[in-house]
């Protein structure tokens, strides 16, 4: 049998396979149908320091090969966060990634401090979130915003941290290299395209958002150049995701140069797809003679 | 473990212009609930999202669910393709159902595609109930089907061809009823007007809702409705109609 260990910022995952924020709640409803043992990490919905509602409704769409959401981050907020969906996960043998998010600088701190002391192995930053104080626009579209917010955490975090990175960008790179530079131990990429839906009958918008986050298997194409491109130009690793829905996709983004593996969209149509794509992938390592599922990191020629 | 599922068409059936019946042999007939629901997909690798189908008949005996469906865009359209011996790729049962069925004058309601579900429970209740159908016109689907569970009906059509010209509120003042529960599933306004005509009679009112979905489990909050008071779950003023729904009580949502 091949290893397929890989280590993230010293954190050991059993395999490089882990579920996409936001696709996967914290695991609790997908535990009825995917063993969680299984995985290398649960990723969990994005969390604030407060509840969140979210946006109005319809807050999915279906576009061709993918889906829109704009379900608007709602989350429960971190007490219970703390009180019930991170003690649940507590009982599962897997590494578990928290997924945060806010309005504000202050806002993810006060996140980030009240998980210092809790069972979370690493965090996950949105940085796709809008920021109050700049008029709305995202954290982490500006360079200088996306060095600032990494160091300030970086300070506060007792857990080493993920800078998830938006592709609604010009140079993904640019970004990637300001959250290293910021102190970043890891980037995950990518969260959702922004894109639009308007119903031809209704002449209106499908989303009450209007726009709303592209993903599923259309987006993967560009998640794989985006990674390649950032792969080349960081040395921390990589989280790859952005349609990832068999153990091909999966295999592809390594080769790009990540070091592990999100799965989201593809859960909502095959809720097995991480253990389908995990035995893929020890199937695939067995068939080619690879040793270690971490050779394939990058590996592409 | 639950799992996603291949399911076997035993029978298919156009019943209006639009309104198709399917029968399926899968595992999820086993532990079905009248009221609960399966997501259908269509496994063609462009359309990925589910297409969520009310439940409405249900057989343990030869382990099949019959879904009863409006064509109206891609997904529906392509199930009307399908025959005897195809496939199709099902999760389910999902959502809570009508469980609490303790009452004495029950009455059924169901507006459009929301008649389907309406005849699981019917089935359920041994007809010990009174069922009002609102349809279209008299092109009418499962009619003699609720009729043959000795039920009472009641009919409204939005052109008057039969039964009440109207609204099923309007069918319902018409023929008098009295009853101490209401079960429905139809449109938002069919469900607004129950809400507020079971207050008036203070009846128990529960209603069937409707949003589009990604994940059909509770794990995605794309198919939330406004609640009355914070939810238990959410810790805000909205609720999964896939998990903690379809079925609520009329007071607990904000129609
Ligand atoms: C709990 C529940 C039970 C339902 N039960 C029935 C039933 O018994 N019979 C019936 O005819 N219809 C029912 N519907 C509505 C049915 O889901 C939609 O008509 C169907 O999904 C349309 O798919 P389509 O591909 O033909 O349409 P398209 O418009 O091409 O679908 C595009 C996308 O939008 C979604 N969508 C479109 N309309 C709706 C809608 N009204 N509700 C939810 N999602 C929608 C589809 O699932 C798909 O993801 C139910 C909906 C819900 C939420
Ligand atoms: C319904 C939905 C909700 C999401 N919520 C979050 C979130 O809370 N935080 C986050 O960082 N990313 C969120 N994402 C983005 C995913 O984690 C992922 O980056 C993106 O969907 C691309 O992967 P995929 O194509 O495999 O889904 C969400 C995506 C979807 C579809
Ligand atoms: S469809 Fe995902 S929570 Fe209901």
């Amino acid at each position: 049998m091949a290893d397929m260990k890989v280590t993230l910022s010293g954190v050991e995952l059993k395999n490089p396979v882990m579920t996409a924020s936001g696709t996967f709640g914290s695991g609790v409803e997908y535990s009825e149908y995917v063993d969680l043992n299984r995985l290398g990490a649960v990723v969990t919905k994005g969390v604030a320091d407060h509840p969140w509602t979210g946006n109005a409704t319809p807050r999915v769409a279906e576009v061709a090969g993918g889906m829109l959401n704009a379900i608007g981050l709602q989350n429960p907020g971190i007490d219970t966060f703390l009180e019930r969906d991170l003690p649940f996960l507590d009982d599962y043998d897997t590494v578990k990634i928290v997924n945060v998010c806010g309005h504000s600088t202050e806002e993810y701190l006060h996140v980030v401090r009240r998980l210092q002391d809790s069972s979370a192995d690493l965090l996950e930053i949105n940085i796709s979130c809008p920021n109050v104080s700049e008029g709305g626009i995202a954290f982490g579209t500006n360079p200088k915003m996306v060095e600032e917010i990494t160091r300030a955490i970086k300070k506060e975090a007792k857990q080493p941290i993920i800078m998830k990175l938006s592709p609604n960008v010009t140079d993904i790179t640019e970004i990637a290299k300001a959250a290293e530079a910021g102190g970043a131990d890891v980037l995950s990429m990518i969260n959702t395209l922004t894109g639009m839906k308007i119903d031809v009958e209704r002449q209106s918008f499908l989303l009450a958002n209007k726009t709303g986050g592209m993903s599923g298997p259309a987006v993967h194409p560009i998640a794989v150049r985006m990674v390649y491109q950032t792969a080349q130009v960081v040395s921390i690793p990589i989280i790859g995701m952005g349609g990832i829905a068999t153990w091909q996709d999966a295999v592809e983004m390594m080769l790009a140069g990540a070091s592990a593996v999100s799965v989201g969209t593809a859960n909502f149509y095959n809720p097995r797809a991480t253990v389908d794509i995990i035995e893929g992938m020890e199937a695939y390592l067995e068939r080619k003679g690879i040793a270690s599922v971490t050779d394939l990191i990058g590996a592409v020629h | 473990m639950k799992e996603k599922e291949m399911g076997l068409v035993v029978a298919t059936n156009r019943l209006t212009e639009d309104i198709y019946a399917m029968e399926v042999r899968c595992k999820a007939a086993m532990t079905a609930l009248p009221g609960q629901f399966c997501n259908l997909y269509m496994e063609d690798g462009a359309h990925l999202l589910p297409r969520p189908i009310s439940i409405c008949k249900i057989n343990r005996t030869d382990s099949t669910l019959t879904f009863v469906y409006r064509v109206v865009g891609e997904g529906t359209k392509s199930f009307t393709k399908l025959a005897p011996n195809d496939s199709i790729a099902l999760m389910g049962p999902l959502g809570n159902g009508f469980t609490d069925l303790d009452y004495t004058k029950p009455v059924l309601v169901g507006g459009g595609v929301g008649i389907p579900p309406m005849l699981g429970l019917c089935q359920a209740l041994d007809g010990k109930c009174t069922v009002v159908l609102g349809y279209r016109n008299a092109d009418t689907f499962l009619l003699e089907e609720f009729e043959k569970t000795g039920a009472s009906v009641v009919i409204a059509t939005d052109d008057g061809s039969l039964g009440t010209h109207g609204t099923v509120v309007d069918a319902m003042k018409e023929a008098g009823l009295s009853y101490d529960v209401i079960y429905s599933c139809g449109p938002k306004p069919m469900l607004r007007a129950l809400k507020e005509t079971a207050a008036g009679a203070k009846a128990t009112c529960y209603v069937s809702m409707e949003e589009r979905m990604a994940c059909g489990v509770g794990a995605c909050l794309g198919c939330v409705c406004e609640t009355k008071d914070v939810d238990d779950h959410s810790k805000v003023h909205n609720t999964r109609i896939c998990k903690d729904g379809p079925v609520f009580l009329a007071e607990e949502v904000v129609l």
